[in-house]
């Protein structure tokens, strides 16, 4: 059974401009253990899926839909249950660790008040455990630092006392919403690194949310690839990468920049993401997809599956898809540049630190 | 922190002796003085009061000698319009009667004040939200001049449960009415910015956190909210506890209570020069010292500020 089910989950937000539809009919799921990555640009519903999920929504935030968790329903269930599985069961961490640590509170303190909460341990042993998870996040000396207060932090060590206070009641989920977005390239590499390594010690399951395709080239088993609220491609991380089946997913690989790119133009995927105050009536992506059809327009796909553990949701047939990918390699043998074969392993280094395209900031929602 | 507090209360000696001169210089440049009357007295009399006041001296020699009898005597000179009273015994007498009605005032706008923004805040666009907004809207509008009769016509003249005016010590009764009259528009100020903080404050990513851990949703407010949230507000309560404890005209008049605060605007227009000065410096070396006081309470809610 698996740990985490959404089905058709959906969230609106009542604006003065009219209802925005952040998310859309969502259904996945997660087992015990298991890494998910969703991707997706600015926008696009994300975060807020995963909001939705812990019952932090924003005040004129709807959600609709079942998130089954353990076998028990958890949308919009009450304060006190999900008050028990906030930290207990499902951790989060979050994408600025400059400001989502109290600033006004010491770390031990702020730590400490989770293992007191649910746990019921007294301040001096809740202090003590602290200082061990501290430890384990590899932040030297823990007992000094962690009476000290956020801003004495690095970045990179902030995040690590984000993860190290989201691990402290031994969660079976972790959330991760763009963990390493704020921070340096070299820093994300350690995070990331520390993430992999406490998932395999700890044995959770982990859902990482972010825009950066090399993050999760490099720790994910699934993807779910999302655009305008709701999902367009899913599948396990290598076939994905290496042989897209929607048109955005394969627009979004070739947007990544190489090392070894002759000239001076970098690949982009035309025009803006969808307004989510008035989605089109169609598919989302069609304004910006070579392969769009006349029904494209008016009829929205669905999510179907294609082939064992992967799904797409796409008018276009697939043989077009992977044709004009074929092509596309072909370009890129004639100008001579080498585009990665199916046999190779995702080219991480290619893939590492590399942005979206389409991205308009790095303000997310 | 204590060399802090050493430096500021030495940059405050210079700040008073500022003070001190523009009010002095101002206050002389003004028309008319304390022996001006409907009926002109006798020019001779007029010489020999200023002679004896010093107001004959060249202005730079009255700075001088007012100064070196604060200094050296704590000697605030005599009232020119109570010859046997001087500027000390004045304060001394006002002064423990607006401290008292106005810590007290001051005391339960904060409290009133702080609760309705904070509730406000917690049900944002709620009824509960709407009716503190409505109190304080009433509450500012309503000025001290307009709250104080009402309150006397009430309950005085209707129910008779309270003394209409004068002042006790020893009896709260008399204490009640200006507590009220003076603190109404503050709280309903404190209220407003409390509310508009702590919304602010609820909106931001360490609450987030704070709910992402599981914490009640009290305990959010308690521990995680009400201490950013109260930053603003002790900023702004500062200077405004300094003007409710040197008093009101309004309060003082209204009431009889007796305070300075009805003794300064006397002065003023009697250009009772000494007890204007007397008045002006506790209010500049009170403002200086709250001041201080924020900026100490500041350090201590914000770890990031440190002096």
């Amino acid at each position: 059974m698996a740990l985490l089910e959404l089905h058709d989950l959906s969230v609106r937000f009542a604006t003065n401009d009219g209802e925005v539809q952040a998310v859309n009919e969502v259904s996945l799921s997660i087992d015990a253990g298991e890494t998910l990555g969703i991707v997706g640009e600015s926008g696009s519903g994300k975060s807020q899926l995963s909001f939705a999920v812990m019952g932090l929504l924003a005040r004129n935030g709807r959600a609709s839909g079942r998130v089954v968790f353990d076998g028990q329903d958890i949308l919009n269930a009450r304060a006190k249950v999900l008050n028990h599985i906030r930290a207990e069961k499902i951790a989060m961490i979050f994408q600025d660790p400059m400001t989502s640590l109290n600033p006004y509170m010491r770390v031990a303190d702020q730590m400490a008040e989770v293992l007191m909460l649910h746990k019921g341990m007294g301040k001096r042993q809740a202090v003590a455990e602290a200082v061990q998870m501290l430890d384990a996040v590899r932040i030297p000396d823990a007992k000094g630092r962690v009476r000290l207060y956020p801003h004495e932090f690095s970045g990179g060590m902030r995040q690590r006392v984000m993860i190290a206070m989201a691990l402290l009641c031994r969660p079976q989920l972790l959330i991760a919403d763009e963990p390493t977005t704020a921070l340096d390239v070299t820093v994300q590499a350690q995070i990331m690194t520390l993430l992999a390594d406490l998932q395999r010690e700890f044995g959770m399951a982990m859902v990482l949310i972010t825009h950066d395709l090399g993050v999760v080239a490099g720790s994910c088993e699934r993807v779910a690839v999302m655009y305008g609220g709701r999902i367009r491609e899913t599948g396990p991380v290598g076939p994905l990468f290496h042989d897209p089946a929607h048109p955005y997913t394969q627009g979004l690989l070739a947007a990544i920049p190489r090392i070894d790119q002759q000239g001076d133009t970098l690949s982009v995927i035309p025009g803006a993401p969808p307004n989510m105050t008035h989605p089109p009536a169609g598919c989302a992506f069609e304004p910006r997809c070579p392969y769009r059809r006349a029904d494209c327009a008016s009829l929205r796909p669905p999510l179907e599956d294609f082939a064992p553990a992967r799904a797409r949701a796409c008018f276009a047939p697939l043989a077009d898809v992977r044709a004009h990918r074929h092509n596309a390699r072909l370009d890129d043998l004639e100008t001579g540049t080498r585009a990665p074969s199916r046999d190779e392993p995702v080219p991480r280094a290619a893939l590492a630190g590399a942005g979206m395209a389409g991205t308009p900031s790095k303000v997310d929602e | 922190m204590f060399a802090y507090i050493m430096r500021r209360l030495a940059v405050a000696i210079p700040t008073l002796l500022l003070l001190i001169v523009f009010s002095f210089v101002l206050m002389h440049m003004a028309p008319g003085g304390p022996f001006t009357q409907e009926r002109a007295l006798p020019p001779q009399v007029i010489a020999n009061l200023n002679a004896k006041y010093g107001l004959d001296q060249p202005l730079w020699r009255q700075i001088a000698s007012y100064l070196w009898g604060i200094v050296a005597n704590f000697d605030f000179g005599p009232s020119f319009v109570y010859p046997d009273r001087t500027v000390n015994q004045l304060i001394a007498a006002g002064f423990p009667v607006t401290l008292t009605y106005g810590t007290l005032s001051f005391i339960a706008a904060v409290v009133v004040g702080v609760g309705l923004g904070v509730v406000a805040a917690i049900w944002h666009n709620g009824f509960l939200d709407y009716l503190a907004v409505g109190i304080s809207i009433g509450a500012q509008v309503l000025p001290n001049f307009v709250m104080a009769p009402i309150l006397v016509l009430v309950f005085t003249l209707w129910y008779r449960m309270l003394p209409g005016g004068g002042w006790s010590f020893e009896d709260p009764s008399y204490w009640i009415m200006p507590v009220i009259a003076l603190g109404t528009s503050y709280m309903a100020s404190i209220a407003r910015i409390t509310r508009s903080s702590m919304l602010e404050v609820l909106g931001s990513n360490h609450i987030r956190t704070a709910r992402a851990k599981g914490m009640p949703e009290h305990r959010v407010i308690l521990r995680h909210a009400l201490k950013p949230a109260l930053l603003p507000v002790i900023s702004y309560l500062g200077p405004v506890f300094v003007s409710m404890i040197t008093g009101s005209v309004v309060i003082d008049v209204y009431f009889s209570t007796g305070g300075i605060g009805k003794a300064f605007v006397d002065s003023a227009l009697n250009r009772d020069y000494a007890v204007m000065m007397g008045v002006t410096i506790l209010v500049g070396a009170l403002t200086i010292l709250f001041n201080l006081v924020v900026d100490i309470l500041y350090a201590w809610i914000d770890p990031k500020i440190r002096y």
